[in-house]
């Protein structure tokens, strides 16, 4: 299990104002942390600086305590950080056996991984999501969005990450569909001690997988709190996230 | 009838050389998103290589060997240093450099061996083979055939088969996702390049055999031929490279046997324009992603 650790984060795009202005926040080991805050307030800019996507400008990320500022991309993802973008990012490209065997590559970097193992890992993933099963011969551009998010989190799980983060991934998708999305989700964490931040509008569901609720507004925290007090908060809900 | 039988096989072995050279511009497309003008000069060096070896050694392979492997330096070292450094955001910048690249390697095969044509031997007899009277392709082009065959199908189990033509495949087609997913995304690119211009010296070195000999624009014809054979299969598709090369030098073998070599460029335009007319993707393209 791993802690993810934000210092004074600082980062904006470009040469514009700073989006995030000195965020802290512990994302603790085994724990599921949900992100919550309307549109444009600096979620997926976070997320995407968390893996070294958008420079940062001060402030550092540590992974157990190891700083990760400063390492490319690819190097933070094979040191177990994971990250199921906005929109999926689900190769369109390559079949769905492809996209899975490509999140497999670096499950478990460095402990003499065999591709039998890999094979099998990509089997479990299967099992979890059925759907993909079905079609694991089809290319990523022919499935339906439901299908897509499972995908990408299916490539996520698959690598077997320490952190997992989401961006917002019940967008545009069915009830039944993010519920059952969020299901799975909740159980891996549960079952692996997987250590989950999880973007959200969709701030009902989010709360009932998290154990704790942070509300980002304008790039600063501005609640931290349990998941099952920030349910029952009518004023804060009605201040940050508008209903 | 024997005149058609024999254009088609021959028509069938130009038709491998160009599907080679166009599956090395597929290649550094897909890597790199970029049309690479420099591939013909870039492919004539290591062919130099080659003719200087094999007159040091009277041995076509070892030329062989070391074309390959100074194209694959080449495309390396054109990517690390030169081509990492142009700004991606302009695809103008790159073609501008690549045109650059091209002068100054013309010109400096020119100045170092002289702009003239030097005959090049190929390894098998090229009078044409003839079974039951009927004058097939000579043996060297069935050498040739081979050689694309192989190299072909070697390239397509490394890009289909192998975690490594995995992320290759990967990067090329969505580089950030490759990124998040740990893939080393520079270095396929850098790999893409490798792989190219060693597959280009190929196709330069199994060409020459067949024309005038070596010179510093030897390559030049079968780039803009290979060119319209990436453009008409998709430029982003192999099997698109392959099949639209072959169609190509059929094409060209049958307008210079029936009607003259001169008329034979006119005609491969007139190919691509139709092509572009009705399917503006190429033929092969990959489709487009579903959006609901
Ligand atoms: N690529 C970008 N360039 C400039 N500004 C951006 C970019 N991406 C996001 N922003 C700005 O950063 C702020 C936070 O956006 P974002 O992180 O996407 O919020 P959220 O994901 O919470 O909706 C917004 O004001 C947005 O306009
Ligand atoms: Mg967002």
């Amino acid at each position: 299990m791993s802690t993810l650790t934000i210092e004074r984060l600082t980062v904006g795009h470009g040469d514009g104002a700073a989006v995030l202005d000195g965020l802290d926040l512990e994302v603790p080991a085994g724990g599921v942390v949900a992100l919550l805050g309307a549109n444009g307030a600096g979620k997926t800019t976070l997320l995407r600086a968390l893996l070294g996507l958008v420079p940062v400008r001060g402030g550092r990320v540590l992974l157990d305590g190891a700083d990760l500022t400063g390492l490319p991309t690819e190097d933070r993802a094979r040191r177990g950080l994971a990250l199921v973008p906005e929109g999926r990012g689900v190769v369109a490209e390559l079949t769905v056996a492809e996209n899975l065997r490509l999140g497999a590559l670096w499950r478990d970097a460095g402990r003499g991984h065999t591709s039998a193992a890999r094979d099998a890992a990509v089997g479990q993933m299967y099992e979890l999501f059925e759907p993909l099963a079905r079609r694991r011969d089809a290319a990523g551009h022919s499935l339906s969005g439901g299908e897509r998010q499972m995908l990408a989190l299916a490539r996520a799980l698959v690598a077997r990450p320490a952190v997992l983060l989401l961006d917002e991934p019940s967008l545009g998708l069915a009830p039944l569909v993010v519920a059952q999305l969020l299901g799975v989700l909740r159980d891996q964490a549960r079952a692996t001690g997987l250590t989950v931040l999880l973007a959200e509008q969709n701030v009902t569901g989010a709360l009932s997988v998290a154990d704790r609720g942070v509300v980002l507004s304008l790039g600063e925290v501005v609640a931290d709190r349990p998941a099952a007090a920030l349910a029952a908060d009518p004023a804060l809900r009605h201040a940050y996230l508008g209903f | 009838m024997e005149r058609l039988v024999f254009l088609l096989s021959t028509g069938l072995a130009r038709g491998a050389v160009l599907a080679l050279f166009a599956l090395s511009l597929v290649i550094v497309y897909r890597a790199a998103r970029v049309v690479n003008f420099a591939q013909a000069a870039l492919a004539v060096v290591p062919v130099y290589v080659a003719f200087a070896i094999t007159s040091a050694t009277g041995s076509y392979w070892l030329g062989l060997a070391a074309a390959l492997a100074t194209g694959a330096l080449l495309g390396t070292v054109v990517e690390r240093r030169l081509m990492r450094l142009v700004p991606q955001d302009n695809p103008l910048a790159g073609i501008i450099v690549a045109i650059g690249l091209v002068m100054v390697l013309q010109a400096g095969l020119a100045i170092a061996f002289g702009p003239d044509h030097r005959p090049v031997h190929a390894p098998f007899p090229q009078r044409p083979l003839e079974v039951g009277g009927v004058g097939l392709m000579s043996p060297y082009d069935l050498f040739v055939l081979v050689v694309a065959a192989v190299v072909m199908g070697g390239l397509a189990l490394l890009f289909n088969r192998t975690s490594l033509g995995l992320q290759l495949r990967a990067a090329a087609f969505a580089p950030e996702t490759s990124r998040l997913l740990g893939v080393r995304v520079p270095r396929m690119v850098t790999l893409g390049w490798t792989l190219s211009i060693a597959t280009a010296a190929l196709a330069a070195l199994l060409l020459v055999p067949t024309g005038l000999g070596l010179d510093p624009h030897a390559a030049d014809v079968l780039f803009v031929n290979a060119f319209a054979a990436a453009v008409v299969g998709g430029l982003d598709s192999p099997a698109g490279a392959l099949v639209a090369g072959l169609s190509v030098g059929v094409l060209v073998a049958l307008v210079t046997g029936y009607a003259s070599a001169a008329a034979a460029p006119p005609a491969v335009l007139a190919l691509l324009t139709v092509v572009l007319l009705v399917r503006p993707q190429g033929l092969f393209a990959a489709r487009e992603a579903r959006t609901a």
